[in-house]
């Protein structure tokens, strides 16, 4: 029999039928339903096993708030794990699994847990598994995990697309039940630009779950009524299926839509979800309220509901949860759970905290037998298998509290309301505010959009409240039945009961964080929604204290669980962050480049050429042909800043530690740039073009930061010098021609002379290459006669072949930058290894270029105590002292014989490569004292890859150290 | 957050980048007698107040221009956003 609990009514549509699947079982629904609603309509209770203890557990609520009926949805790459059953849209085809229970949902191996509670209480695991230490890693915690959990995932790529976007506004409108329609009305009507927003799919909240009139029409048709007319203004966007997650700063919201979770799959080009920026002038908390539990024995069973939600079942969906059915309540909300469910024609009985009636124990394990009862008359056990339980309704303060407001108890209802010091901008209407009843919400949601629109500026249309109930909900406190042995459920996600309460209060974990922190309660993903109040009631009535006493943890961001793909958006796989590639990629790749990412450059690694089958055949060849005859490599992702104005001079004296105002127009000079604290920040060449024009160049990896650097020292310290700044990285296309023939090859192309005599070593000119305008220096990286040679970028493509072409008589290479790194080790500079941010310029062995003479940055505090130590880092040349070994960077120089112990630690080894030109391992390293050790001999040790090589310390210069190959 | 810069109008935080104290531009004079006293003060000393706090942002994502943010830190309210160059200068900054 199929939908054997479908009864009559509800916002379903009852022409279509939907095939879905739970369990591997077969099942029909209808639009409208949610998966929870279609499932219960077929007689399932039994939805899932709880965290900790395997408990079967069923459907509790109708909403968001569900801790129980988490399941996975779909299957293959688009799983979903702790998916709330109650917000899953049924589609035709819909497939779910229930989750942490193995094997089956009926009988689960590990509900051996729950015989074991008492072993498991609060602070089990404080006090369970704290040694041996060892044991945590290899013994506890996979068996911990293993045991606890929820569901699983898919460990597939994720195959649908997320976006962001971004939404200005007026008013935003958090809910959608009758305050925030009348809300949305009210400020609507006003021509004020609204954002209506509501989680559920269909608006309306519990308008559509009442039986009640509004204006002498059913609540659900008022308020399509309502929507209707919000449709029609154009200043009104709706947006249903979308949750507020949070209240940022400034009146900035952030929302996640929901837009194809309610279908298969996304249509073609559609997101899966979209996360929402929105940006408002004004917002209104219109978020409704959740009903609470009362604790009592065995109150977790299926069949066992909120009393709200049992008929929300029934009125919206048309589900009945069981054929025979009672409430419990403390007030008259719940009876009219009663009511409803009378006049749907199902047997109710209520049992009336408020008359002395209350549930003292239940049973059917894996679903609800029969509830036994205590009245002022005595006990009774009468058979029951849906029994819905109100302890009164929690305003859903949540959001006001993402800014550390702590809500405020409201003794009239028992709950707490938002305090007075939320989100700046954003007020409380409706059940969110503690207005209960129908006319409540209308009112507060009219009232509060007026007095929106007065901070708007705008004016509010006359009043046109719909006639509505206005009902007290008459409630008495009850917040647990003390009764019996067993154990009383108040979180259910995280399996708390009133005994951990008592725990934490017998130890002393009275304060509400302690008791949060040590019981759980309130941590699991719905972050306690149905539980958080009435296990500090418990606390506080076991301290004797009152609730506003014993007060309340708040919320934080996010309202409801979020998937990561919906934060990360687009920023995934390829897109995680923009790839620039360098003007010679083309050709590049064309020549089958090897590519490495260098930040978010990609660069030429090596060239492999026909017949090359390992990187280092390559990279040798590269160099020693470099070495040999001729070399170019692209080295445009340097930064490049052009500096001009009449005190560009003075401004390099003050971002250089060594002195560049002397430097002659048509020179370069390499420059040492210190952070404040005396540590090498960066360092480059910077050319003099002309009296007032400078071009500086960077490393790759910082160009951004010495930008943001130079302006601050621009505007912030200096901020009369005539000085302009603008980077010039992506302008120019820049190529390095270094070899004995560099200057043979680019004679070819440069139109000027650039014989010794006209262009000297470090020297630099404006030239033009067949009439194209270009720039050239004489600066060398690779040790060798090289120029660099500039060209803007649209033509870099066209220079790097021409460049090749004219090299071919020369048997030029194009090498990478394995190449590079193997020659400026070679040759002793410093790259991204020894500018470590830790090192000064003493360390790197150029203590001397800090000049004393002048102010700056850095160079103050490069000379304070314990940076100048002659015993402290310098930079020295590392070399196996059996040629065949090879060397490891991050290993760290011991003497012989000394303990492997921070205490013994002389120094490391920063960058390690293979010459070709020496035929063996060379390193350069960071050394205590290095400059006295020359000759030594130190073990280089590293204990991460079990290496360890006698070494010799030498001199960094492995090659031409008077560099009379630069000047050739 | 929003920071309503003085020549652009409001613009969003994401755009900027934050730096720290404001008490940064007031730096020490290097060749003044002292200064490694002064640079360490000015360095590493610093006030972390709960409440008001000026700060410096760069808007890297836009006009380059360094601010001074008046913020609380306690709300990450905004009381006033000023040119960093025009508050160097009121500081007596020059060159």
């Amino acid at each position: 029999m199929t939908q054997e609990n479908r009864i009559s009514g509800g916002q379903i549509d009852r022409a279509r039928t939907l095939r879905f699947s739970f369990d591997g079982h077969q099942y029909e629904g209808h639009p409208g339903d949610t998966l929870a609603s279609a499932l219960l309509a077929n007689g399932v209770r039994l939805m899932g096993r709880s965290f900790k203890y395997h408990r079967p557990r069923g459907v509790i609520s109708a909403g968001s708030e569900e801790p129980n009926a988490l399941v996975e949805l779909r299957a293959g790459a688009r799983r979903e794990p702790n998916t709330r059953a109650t917000v899953v849209e049924l589609f035709d085809g819909l497939s779910a699994e229930s989750q942490n229970r193995w094997p089956t949902l009926a009988f689960d191996a590990m509900a051996i847990n729950d015989r074991l509670s008492p072993f498991f209480a609060a602070g089990f695991y404080y006090k369970t598994f704290m040694w041996p230490r060892a044991f945590w890693e290899k013994l506890y915690e996979p068996i911990i995990r293993r045991a606890a959990g929820l569901g699983s995932l898919s460990k597939l790529d994720d195959p649908d697309d997320y976006d962001k976007g971004f939404l200005h506004c007026d008013l935003l409108i958090i809910g959608a039940g009758p305050a925030g329609l009348m809300a949305a009305l009210t400020a609507g009507r006003a021509g004020a630009r609204v954002i209506l927003a509501d989680e559920d799919f269909r608006m309306g909240g519990r308008l559509n779950a009442e039986t009640y009139e509004v204006d002498g029409r059913s609540g659900a048709d008022w308020a399509l009524k309502a929507l209707a007319e919000l449709r029609s203004l154009p200043s009104v966007r709706l947006m249903p299926r979308t949750t507020i997650l949070g209240a940022m700063d400034h009146g900035i919201y952030t929302a996640l839509e929901r837009v194809s979770d309610h279908l298969p799959a996304p249509l073609p080009g559609k997101p899966r979800q979209i996360l929402w920026r929105i940006y408002s002038r004004r917002a209104i908390l219109a978020g409704g309220a959740t009903e609470r539990p009362i604790a009592f024995e065995n109150n977790d069973r299926p069949g066992i509901l909120l009393a709200g939600s049992l008929r929300a079942y029934a009125n919206r969906w048309g589900a009945a949860v069981g054929k025979r059915a009672a409430v419990f309540t403390n007030n008259d909300d719940g009876l009219r759970t009663a009511a409803d469910l009378a006049a749907k024609g199902i047997e109710t009985r209520v049992i009336d905290a408020r008359k002395g009636e209350e549930v003292i124990d239940t049973s059917g394990r894996l679903g609800l037998k029969s509830v036994t009862i205590r009245t002022p008359n005595g006990t009774e056990t009468f058979r029951c298998d849906a029994l819905g339980v109100s302890g009164g309704w929690n305003p859903n303060v949540n959001i006001t509290s993402h800014h550390r407001s702590r809500p405020v108890w409201d003794e009239a209802i028992c709950a707490f309301v938002p305090g007075a010091d939320g989100p700046p901008g954003l007020s409380s209407a409706g059940a969110a505010a503690g207005r209960l009843s129908t006319h409540g919400a209308l009112e507060s949601g009219a009232a509060e959009a007026e007095a929106a629109l007065a901070d708007l500026g705008l004016a509010a249309p006359a009043r046109d409240l719909p006639v509505a109930e206005d009902a007290p909900i008459a409630i008495t406190p009850k917040w647990y039945v003390s009764a019996g042995k067993g154990r009383a459920w108040i979180d259910q996600q995280n399996d708390v009961t009133v005994k951990d309460v008592k725990l934490a209060h017998q130890e002393n974990y009275v304060s509400v964080e302690h008791l949060k922190r040590y019981t759980t309660l309130g941590m699991a993903t719905d972050q306690g929604k149905t539980g958080n109040v009435l296990g500090l009631a418990v606390m506080a009535e076991l301290t004797g204290r009152s609730i506003p006493q014993t007060g309340t943890t708040i919320y934080r961001p996010p309202y409801t669980p979020v998937a990561m793909g919906a934060l990360a958006g687009r920023s995934r796989g390829q897109e995680f962050k923009p790839t620039r590639l360098t003007p010679s990629h083309k050709w590049a790749t064309e020549q089958g480049a090897v590519f490495v990412e260098v930040g978010q450059w990609l660069r030429a690694q090596w060239l492999p050429r026909t017949g090359e089958t390992h990187w280092r055949e390559s990279v040798d060849r590269e160099v020693l042909a470099t070495r040999k005859s001729v070399g170019i490599c692209d080295v445009t992702t340097l930064g490049k800043i052009d500096i001009q104005g009449t005190d560009a001079g003075a401004f390099l004296n003050k971002v250089y530690a060594n002195t560049f105002s002397t430097l002659a127009v048509g020179k370069c000079r390499y420059g040492l740039m210190l952070r404040e604290d005396g540590m090498v920040f960066d360092d480059g060449t910077t050319a003099r073009l002309g009296d007032h024009e400078y071009v500086m160049t960077t490393t790759t990896a910082n160009a951004v930061g010495v930008f943001r650097h130079l302006e601050f020292v621009r505007q912030c310290l200096c901020p009369d010098m005539d000085v302009q700044l603008i980077s010039t990285t992506e302008a120019w296309a820049q190529y390095s021609v270094a070899g004995p023939n560099a200057r043979k090859l680019l004679q070819k192309l440069v139109d000027q002379d650039i014989s010794d005599a006209a262009l000297p070593y470090m020297g630099c000119a404006e030239i033009t290459l067949g009439g194209l305008r270009a720039r050239i220096f004489r600066i060398s990286f690779s040790g060798e006669l090289a120029y660099e040679i500039a060209v803007p970028t649209r033509y870099g493509d066209a220079l790097i072949r021409a460049l090749v072409a004219a090299g071919e008589e020369f048997d030029a290479v194009v090498y990478g930058t394995e190449a590079l790194g193997v020659m400026r080790v070679e040759k002793g500079h410093v790259a991204g290894n020894e500018l470590n941010g830790q090192s000064s310029a003493l360390n790197m062995g150029l203590g001397k270029m800090v000049s004393q003479k002048k102010d700056s940055i850095g160079m103050v505090l490069s000379q304070r105590e314990g940076m100048t130590t002659a015993n402290g880092y310098r930079l020295v040349g590392i070399k196996p002292v059996n040629p065949a070994e090879k060397l490891t960077a991050g290993s760290h120089f011991l003497e012989k014989g000394a303990a492997e112990v921070a205490a013994n630690d002389l120094g490391w080894i920063t960058s390690t490569v293979h010459s070709p030109h020496l035929g063996h391992a060379i390193a350069l390293g960071y050394l205590k004292g290095g400059d006295s050790r020359k000759g030594q001999r130190l073990r280089a040790a590293n204990l991460l890859a079990k290496t360890e090589v006698e070494v010799e310390i030498v001199s960094p210069h492995f090659f031409d150290p008077e560099g009379e190959r630069l000047r050739g | 957050m929003i920071i309503n810069h003085p020549i652009l109008g409001p613009r969003d935080a994401q755009e900027f980048v934050y730096l720290g104290d404001a008490a940064l531009i007031a730096r020490p004079d290097g060749l003044a007698p002292g200064a490694q006293e002064a640079f360490h003060d000015y360095l590493y000393l610093r006030d972390n107040p709960a409440g008001l706090h000026r700060e410096l942002w760069y808007h890297e994502q836009g006009d380059r221009s360094w601010l001074v943010v008046t913020r609380n830190t306690l709300t990450h309210e905004i009381t006033q956003v000023e040119l960093a160059r025009d508050v160097a200068r009121s500081l007596g900054r020059s060159k």
